[in-house]
């Protein structure tokens, strides 16, 4: 398989100031490695390898159980997420409601699979679980907004506010 | 003094259906008004009804008011708190009679529910501790410091015969002697609030709505196990839930309820909260407590059993969040009171999320050995569009499909898992006609490859070759033996796995071929999905009678595969059709189905 191109690491000063006053905070606290990664992820939006370095160094932890921690958990992304980030809700309540049928539309009209990016960086694409909302299934995030009682045919038009 | 209240839904379903906004436009207009000093808007947690959300309620006449607009919001104010007219179009309609409104306690809806676990949700402000001391908070806690012993306790909890609300129903009550047996200097309380059940959401609602009835619960285990920190585990995708808890443990703090020499006693306790990541595995209790300690999930085998060898190693006990909910009620009211409700073997009640297709989608907490019957039809208002009720689904992907002729089994634990479902830890999803059984064995077995941690073979390997099995029979292409294979495998996977994940896995396999093996063989040997979901298997026709021979159809297909007469119905020569579904979307009389 061919290797997508990586986005290059575009990091701050200000971020890793930020990641360093967050890792100092949690030096010497036991299991630490999680709460830094969860607090380095909203700095930064991801958790590319540049990050993932400097978490192991300052928690003096082998960057190889970072690397096996975050891709462990599907809550951290190693990939950069777009400027609005499509959650649709693969939980049994919205599946029984036709989530899947959302997912593919989502799918066709964006052309990227789950997990991925639009080229433009705009839209990103990801299957949740269950987000709480089960009584509006079937239930679709952008970023912060939750859009319940979908039907195939209102993706194209919700799209087309962002 | 308030003269009235205001309780506007804050949990996660109403938030989603933007109640923000209407607390916000509430609070502005009360301002417009000059009511900000007689009437009090309270941010509550979960009501149950998510499917009428945004709610509202207003006290002191408890009318209810369902699925709330921003542009409501003035009406309400003005008719009602304004002039003491109920706004009735707004009214959740089954509350309104003739001569007013009904109690919501009147309510088919909530009726036949007890609410001990909900007891505050949608009561109390769940940001404001004093709001939950009012309402007897804390005093549990009180009592047990300051009157019992630790082994009263333990007694209590042991004779009330709660059982653990995660799933396995263990007694809660030995679990405590268990760890109030272990031999250690520190030991650990903790709470699992992962609820990895993908459509469930009881426990998240009980941490929006009454945050600290799992905080006091937990520093009275604590003092009955003798352990002084507690962690909280909990889901990163709930962000209300999170924030919640942390205000709480913060006054909590603040009012010398959590920290050193509680209740001036040499009893002290403190809580952290620590953020899951997205892995069902870590709901499992040994996952859970690596995953604490900052590893990857993964499960290690019992025994030792947490309880003796649990975070680093040392004596750890812990519950559900469900199951702590109950505890301060044990202790205010006596075991004897809790054991009064339920079954034989499963006292007390159980919240359920009921969801997917139901008209009253929300939670509900019912006393143990309801029917399932009486959920569905009854509480949960029956079957949306008049279609026809196929399972019911608990356990998540752990449990099992109920069908239509088992719906008078009470729900307990042990009745349950001789249909060979489980009580699981509160979902519960309704299916009709238009879901495909083997459709959905294959949704739970894609998720449990997805979150198998891949440590033991038969899980990692052995989900996926089921869900290869699955995917074969979904597209056409499965024979007879294989719903033999899967069967076999099922069972190996079941008997040969480390954790409960794996053994578990393989049940909403195992329950469809058990219930539903008439589906499989459909797809098999006639291949047709009968539901009509499976896509490699569906087909498009048209209805002669709606058709209406305007050739839109055919134009639009992109292999020619639709051929007729003008003003004479077309027909889809099945042979050519590549499912597009073009045809169904352009035509304009609806004589397009799908079979
Ligand atoms: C794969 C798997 C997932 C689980 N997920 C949860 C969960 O999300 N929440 C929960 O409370 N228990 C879950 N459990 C059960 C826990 O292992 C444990 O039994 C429970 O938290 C103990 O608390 P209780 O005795 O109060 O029920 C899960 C078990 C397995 C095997
Ligand atoms: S299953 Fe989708 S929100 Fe719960």
């Amino acid at each position: 398989m061919e290797e997508k191109k990586r986005m290059p690491f575009k990091g701050t000063k200000e971020q890793e100031q930020q990641l360093m006053e967050v890792i100092e905070s949690y030096k010497g606290t036991d299991g630490a490695v999680i709460p830094v990664l969860h607090a380095a992820q909203d700095i930064y939006g991801y958790l590319p390898i540049e990050v993932q370095t400097m978490i192991a160094e300052g928690l003096n932890v082998p960057l190889a159980e970072i690397y096996g921690i975050v891709t462990f958990y599907t809550q951290f992304s190693i990939n950069p997420k777009g400027q609005y980030k499509i959650g649709v809700c693969l939980g049994t309540a919205c599946y029984v409601k036709g989530s899947g049928d959302i997912l593919e539309k989502i799918k066709e009209l964006l052309g990227i699979d789950v997990g991925e990016c639009t080229p433009d960086g705009k839209f990103s694409l990801d299957a949740t679980r269950c987000i709480g909302a089960c009584g509006l299934a079937p239930v679709m995030t952008i970023n912060d907004d939750v859009y319940g009682r979908l039907t195939v045919d209102d993706v194209a038009d919700i799209f087309s506010k962002y | 003094m308030y003269r009235g209240h205001v309780l506007c839904c804050g949990g996660t379903g109403c938030t989603s259906s933007g109640s923000e906004a209407i607390i916000n436009e509430m609070e502005a207009q009360l301002k417009a008004n000059g009511l900000e000093n007689e009437i009090k808007v309270i941010k509550t947690g979960c009501f149950g009804l998510c499917a009428l959300g945004p709610i509202m309620v207003v006290y002191p006449e408890g009318a209810f008011y369902s699925r709330v607009k921003v542009e409501d919001v003035k009406e309400i104010v003005e008719e009602h708190l304004l002039k003491g007219r109920i706004v009735t179009r707004l009214l959740y309609q089954e509350t309104v009679e003739d001569d007013g409104i009904k109690s919501l306690n009147e309510v088919d809806f909530y009726k036949k529910q007890h609410r001990v676990a909900l007891r505050n949700c949608g009561v109390i402000d769940p940001e404001n501790i004093d709001e939950y001391i009012e309402a007897d908070g804390y005093k549990a806690l009180g009592k047990v410091l300051t009157e019992m012993t630790r082994e009263e306790v333990i007694d209590e909890v042991t004779k009330s015969g709660l059982r653990g609300r995660g799933g396995g129903g263990f007694p809660t009550g030995l679990k405590w002697k268990f760890a109030y047996n272990a031999k250690g200097d520190k030991k650990f309380v903790a709470c699992n609030a992962d609820e990895g059940d993908p459509g469930a959401f009881m426990d998240r609602s009980i941490l929006e709505g009454d945050p600290h009835s799992v905080i006091e619960a937990m520093a009275i285990a604590a003092y009955a196990v003798g352990a002084d920190q507690g962690y909280i585990y909990i889901r990163a995708e709930y962000p209300i839930a999170v924030k919640r808890l942390e205000i709480a443990i913060g006054q909590a703090r603040a009012y010398g309820l959590l920290g050193k020499n509680i209740f001036g006693t040499d009893f002290s306790f403190d809580l952290e909260l620590r953020l899951g990541a997205g892995a069902f595995v870590c709901g499992e209790e040994t996952a859970l407590m690596t995953s604490i300690e900052g590893k990857r999930g993964e499960p290690r085998p019992r025994p030792p059993f947490p309880a003796n060898q649990g975070l680093w190693a040392k004596p750890t006990l812990l519950n559900n969040v469900e199951t702590y909910a109950n505890i301060t009620q044990i202790i205010n009211n006596g075991a004897e009171w809790f054991s009064s409700i339920g079954t034989e073997k499963s006292k007390g009640t159980k919240v359920f999320a009921l969801g997917g297709k139901i008209n009253n989608t929300g939670l509900v907490e019912i006393p143990m050995g309801t029917t399932l019957r009486e959920i569905i039809e009854e509480i949960g208002g029956g079957i949306p569009d008049g279609k026809k009720f196929k399972a019911a689904q608990t356990g998540g992907p752990s449990g099992g499909c109920i069908p239509a002729a088992l719906m008078d089994t009470p729900i307990d634990y042990d009745s349950l898992i001789q249909i060979g479902s489980m009580m699981g830890s509160g979902g519960l999803i309704v299916m009709d006609e238009d879901n495909c059984m083997v459709d959905i064995a294959k949704f739970f077995l894609e998720f449990t490859v997805d979150e198998s941690c891949g440590k033991c073979a038969p899980c990692r390997i052995g989900t996926k070759r089921l869900l290869e099995i699955l995917t074969k029979i979904t597209d056409g292409k499965g024979t007879m033996e294989d719903i033999d294979r899967l069967e076999e495998l099922a069972y190996t996977i079941k008997n040969s796995s480390l954790c409960g994940l794996g053994q578990t896995a393989p049940n909403p396999v195992l329950s469809t071929l058990r219930y539903f093996r008439d589906e499989y063989i459909a797809h098999v040997k006639d291949k047709t999905c009968p539901a009509g979901v499976c896509k490699a298997l569906s087909r498009y026709v048209i209805n002669r009678e709606k058709c209406k021979g305007c050739s839109l159809c055919s134009r639009q297909c992109p292999v020619g595969a639709i051929s007729g007469k003008i003003k004479e119905p077309f027909v889809i020569d099945s042979d050519k059709c590549i499912k597009c579904g073009a045809c169904m979307e352009a035509c304009k009389f609806g004589a397009i189905y799908k079979k």
